[in-house]
């Protein structure tokens, strides 16, 4: 482990053995991915552009600390030192969080999210905060209002959304480790179309305290990473009750450490995998259908049984999430109203609370946020509600029990992760309906609270972008999730000779 | 519209209406900490020093539930013979106002915690009718802040050239109380109103779960009326908002009856509103128009999990219950030999506790009474505090009331002991010493007094000593004039019989 270009392309585990070894120490670590930051993320304009701020001081201060605890002897727990990009809609205390929207652009919250705290304790360096679509709505890290994320595969294209900072943060070698939000497949699309991993915990696993709402009910923070075994390492660190949350699981985290330390084995014997008959043909992208078809096999050739499984509801899922999404979205951003911080438009002593309200909101709000508002407060008004709201809550039960039934005859679903691979940029800027329909195979998971992750499954045929694994696991049994993740991991990493990220093609550097 | 001036009386407007109203009542909970946050819901602290991520809504937080304050509620709609509901939750409330943090209030909508219970009160008096005031539900959510209106007149939002916000009350626990439609005989109808509220209130301090002052908005009350002819269904209703004391309660309500009545049989009809409450010229004004209502956009708070109370839960709440008000008035009013009209004197001024802790500190009831509604209450009166801010505490007033047991202080005396306690001048003890007010009754003092006043009045002895005892009084007059009012009239007398008449 010598040479900058090997400490930022080394996974979470070997960097945080090779800190707590003393090969290496946090400091040069952390400046190593500071410096590749410098190197590839550019700008609005140019580059990756995975981050909307970072914060070199503090990194390298927390890495220093690390450094500092493991010259003293104490224990290092078990990412101590490993750098991350955190998603800008999770507070922290030491840096501003815009949730990619320019009504909170120079917001410095008062206080961490669980998720901030839990990383520091473990010594986590937080690098900065990564860039996504505003209040997480979006599939593309266009709708952010301090412009797009581009995927390191093809800067010309978007690197998912509305985790894309995260995602190409990771793709990017920008940092080994990343956390994102999903609230109906933000952590997994992007995961997706930049051949990285990111996982889903189930609804409840992850503390929300801190993490601004898209959707309440739907909303999940999660690990996204490079490898497998490092998303789980990550999850550990992030996961368990918080009495913050009172929707937060109080029981114990699945061992999923364990899980994808056995599934590197390579041994599926006994598992019974459900294709999700639903998910899949019309609509779907050729080389996405051959990747999935191929992942299938794969799992059969692993040991597992593979079935078909229906998920009759699955079909609704889109329209009930355009439903429920919108309608808490209307309500959790009521908040930003230049009252008490963020952006405030008019307040010139001529106009009343009310009116600078509504000039705020008018221009500090990008074009998709106003959509939901609107889209939010129609569904939910009197005389419409239980036509809109109330039908599409009975979808969400319906599509709850298509889950346990097909749990009951099945461990884990699998699909693929999104029906295309990644589009250029401004394609579907001015499509909403084509946008949400990249969201068709990670939507039911919200809806159920259910735990589901997307793996690297190789490259489309067509437009050699990457293609991913959906796999979809009962609530609280995420440690499958990471069991399957690393079966296919490892036996793609003999059939490649590595990582799917190591077959893109060499990102040039903006900053050179 | 203006319709003051036509108004008709009271009885003529029951002649021909019939009157039904419908009380909302908010109860601040006594917790310690919020609804929703661990921050004091201490009163009175600086402007936004009891505030949080969470009850400041800041971008990312979010609630946790009040346990006491989910326990307080329970008990509340037990006290109120409610069903207890087996699984309910909050909803949020959405519209906007600078004093609320979220643009929305997390509160209870379609599934309240209590429903369907009732309230038995009584005007007391002559009659000991009671009326059963049917309760719809109870249900648990939180307060908002506070707005300051600064540089308009009067506080109002009307001419202000900016406003304050203060959110240290934003997110302390609220519980609303919700009656069925009271249907009483017209005559009695702001009477009844009133005692709801009040046996409502004492109800609330019985069960420990708020001191709900009204003066302090700790109890608020909304009020709703409508007319109909007998035997018509529903009118259309007006709602009364902010009606925060007993006394207007009763005058809002007859009002609105005397004005819809106005406006009903000058063929006119009534607007579903809500109208202000103003309570130096006791008449209501229109508010916000149904029309212009909010559509609040209800649905169920995701960030919050249902409420599902265990039945034994509940059943060891129902076991905490306190002996209900009613039951405990008539046990207080035997012990203490007050007659009903005695009784709901003390219980309207909102000082059965007052008494109760005076003789509980050694006083007789009636002396309790006495002071409670007599000198105190013309004080806080004035001063337009409640009883038990205007400065005196029962064991003061028990001290007040041994003096005169032990013949150190006459009535007059003391009326001086307690305005100086109640003008701040320390505890009775301090003020005696401090005024001098000390009663002469030592025979020596007293006796020059005494020849002193036959000396200067010899027609007056003259007249005594030829059996006209009411002139007794003269002579008295002159020897408290002469002492200050501090001689013991008593001993006075004696002593004046014994010279004359001895």
């Amino acid at each position: 482990m010598t040479g900058m270009s090997s400490l930022t392309r080394a996974r979470a585990s070997e960097l945080a053995t090779a800190i707590k070894n003393g090969e290496v120490s946090a400091v040069e670590v952390t400046q190593a991915h500071l410096d590749r930051i410098a190197e590839v993320d550019g700008t609005a304009e140019a580059g990756v552009h995975a981050f909307l701020h970072v914060d070199a001081d503090g990194a390298l201060a927390a890495a220093a600390v690390v450094d500092q605890k493991r010259a003293a002897g104490e224990e290092l727990s078990p990412l101590a030192g490993v750098p991350l990009a955190l998603k800008d809609v999770i507070t922290t205390a030491d840096m501003p969080t815009t949730a990619g929207s320019k009504i909170l652009e120079g917001w410095r919250p008062p206080y961490d999210a669980t998720v901030a705290q839990r990383l520091r304790e473990a010594g986590i360096v937080i690098l900065g905060k990564t860039n996504l679509d505003e209040f997480a709505m979006g599939s593309s890290t266009e709708n952010s209002a301090f412009g797009p994320t581009r995927n390191p595969w093809d800067l010309t294209r978007i690197p998912g959304g509305s985790g894309g900072g995260s995602a190409a943060a990771l793709a990017a070698y920008e940092a080994p480790l990343a956390i994102g939000t999903d609230t109906g497949g933000s952590i997994r699309q992007p995961a997706a179309v930049t051949g990285t991993v990111g996982v889903k915990p189930t609804y409840g696993g992850v503390s929300r305290y801190g993490l601004i709402a898209c959707a309440s009910s739907l909303d999940q923070a999660g690990p996204c990473a490079r490898t497998v075994l490092d998303a789980a390492l990550l999850h550990t660190v992030i996961a368990g009750h918080d009495p913050l949350d009172s929707t937060s699981i109080a029981q114990a985290v699945p061992d999923v450490v364990a899980a994808a330390r056995r599934g590197a084995d390579g041994d599926l014997t006994g598992l019974r995998v459900g294709v999700v008959k639903e998910l899949g043909g019309e609509g779907y992208q050729a080389g996405v259908e051959a990747r999935f078809n191929d992942a299938v096999a794969l799992l059969s050739k692993l040991g597992a049984e593979v079935v078909e499984v229906s998920c009759p509801h699955f079909t609704y899922g889109l329209a009930a999430y355009y439903l429920i999404l919108p309608s808490e979205v209307s309500s959790n951003l009521a908040r930003f109203d230049a009252m008490r911080y963020g952006l405030r438009v008019g307040d010139d002593g001529t106009r009343s609370a009310e009116e600078v309200m509504n000039l705020t909101r008018g221009q500090g709000f990008g074009a998709e946020a106003k959509r939901r508002i609107m889209l939010g407060t129609y569904a939910l008004s009197s005389g419409y509600y239980d036509a809109y709201y109330g039908q599409a809550q009975k979808v969400r039960t319906l599509i709850a029990r298509d889950f346990e039934a097909a749990f009951a005859q099945v461990d884990v679903l699998v699909s693929p992760t999104t029906p295309t691979t990644a589009f250029p940029i401004g394609e579907k800027v001015d499509d909403p309906l084509a946008m949400y329909m990249n969201d068709l195979c990670t939507i039911p998971s919200n809806l159920a609270g259910n735990a589901s992750a997307s793996f690297p499954a190789g490259l489309a045929d067509e437009d050699g972008l990457p293609v991913g694994l959906h796999v979809m696991a009962p609530v609280m049994a995420d440690d499958r999730l990471y069991l399957v993740g690393a079966a296919v991991e490892s036996a793609y990493a003999a059939q490649w000779g590595g990582t799917l990220l190591e077959q893109a093609p060499a990102l040039e550097g903006t900053a050179q | 519209m203006t319709v003051t001036t036509a108004l008709p009386s009271f009885d003529e407007a029951i002649a021909t209406y019939e009157p039904v109203m419908g009380m909302e009542v908010h109860v601040e909970l006594g917790t310690t900490t919020k609804m929703f946050c661990g921050c004091s819901t201490a009163f009175g602290g600086e402007p936004n020093s009891q505030v949080c991520p969470v009850c400041l809504g800041l971008p990312g937080s979010l609630p946790v539930v009040n346990r006491t304050a989910v326990e307080s509620a329970i008990r509340i709609g037990l006290a109120l013979n409610c069903s207890i509901a087996e699984w309910c939750r909050f909803a949020r409330k959405n519209y906007f106002y600078p004093d609320m943090p979220k643009n929305f209030q997390t509160s209870q909508y379609d599934e309240p915690i209590a429903y369907d219970g009732w309230l038995d009160v009584s005007l007391g008096g002559e009659t000991s009718e009671t009326f059963r005031i049917g309760i719809e539900r109870a249900h648990m959510e939180e307060d908002t802040g506070k707005s300051l209106h600064v540089g308009g007149a009067t506080g109002r939002i009307h001419g202000a050239s900016h406003s304050l916000l203060d959110y240290n009350r934003s997110g302390i626990p609220l519980i609303e109380i919700v009656t069925k439609p009271i249907e009483v005989p017209a005559a009695v109808a702001p009477a009844v109103a009133k005692a709801y509220v009040t046996e409502l209130r004492e109800l609330i301090r019985a069960l420990g779960v708020s001191e709900a002052r009204m003066e302090l908005g700790q109890l608020r009350c909304d009020a709703n009326v409508s007319l109909r002819l007998p035997g018509d269904p529903y009118g259309t209703r007006t709602e009364t908002k902010n009606v925060n004391s007993l006394r207007s309660v009763e005058r809002a309500v007859t009002y609105e009856i005397r004005r819809q009545a106005a406006v009903l049989s000058s063929g006119g009809t009534i607007v579903q509103e809500t109208r202000h409450w103003h309570e130096d010229t006791g008449e209501t004004t229109a508010g916000r128009r149904k029309e212009e209502a909010e559509d609040y956009r209800y649905f169920p708070e995701p960030d919050l999990v249902p409420i599902a109370p265990s039945r034994e839960w509940v059943e060891e709440l129902r076991a905490t219950l306190p002996e209900p008000p009613s039951v405990r008035r008539a046990r207080l009013q035997e012990a203490w030999g007050f007659t009903d009209l005695e009784m709901r004197d003390v219980v309207n001024a909102g000082a059965l506790s007052l008494v109760f802790d005076t003789v509980a500190e050694g006083a007789s009831a009636g002396g309790a009474k006495k002071w409670w509604l007599g000198e105190v209450a013309r004080v806080a009166n004035e001063r337009g505090v409640a009883l038990e801010d205007a400065g005196i505490t029962p064991g003061d007033v028990a001290r007040v009331e041994a003096l005169i047991a032990e013949g150190s202080l006459n009535d007059k005396l003391a009326r001086q002991v307690v305005e100086g306690v109640l003008a701040g001048e320390g505890t009775p003890d301090e003020v005696v010493a401090a005024r001098g007010l000390v009663l002469v009754n030592d025979d020596a003092a007293l006796g020059t007094a005494v020849d002193d006043a036959i000396a200067a009045q010899p027609d007056v002895a003259e007249k005594i000593r030829g059996g006209n005892l009411g002139a007794v009084g003269a002579l008295i007059g002159a020897i408290m004039k002469s002492t200050k009012g501090q001689a013991d009239a008593k001993r006075a007398r004696e002593l004046i019989l014994e010279r004359l008449q001895g």
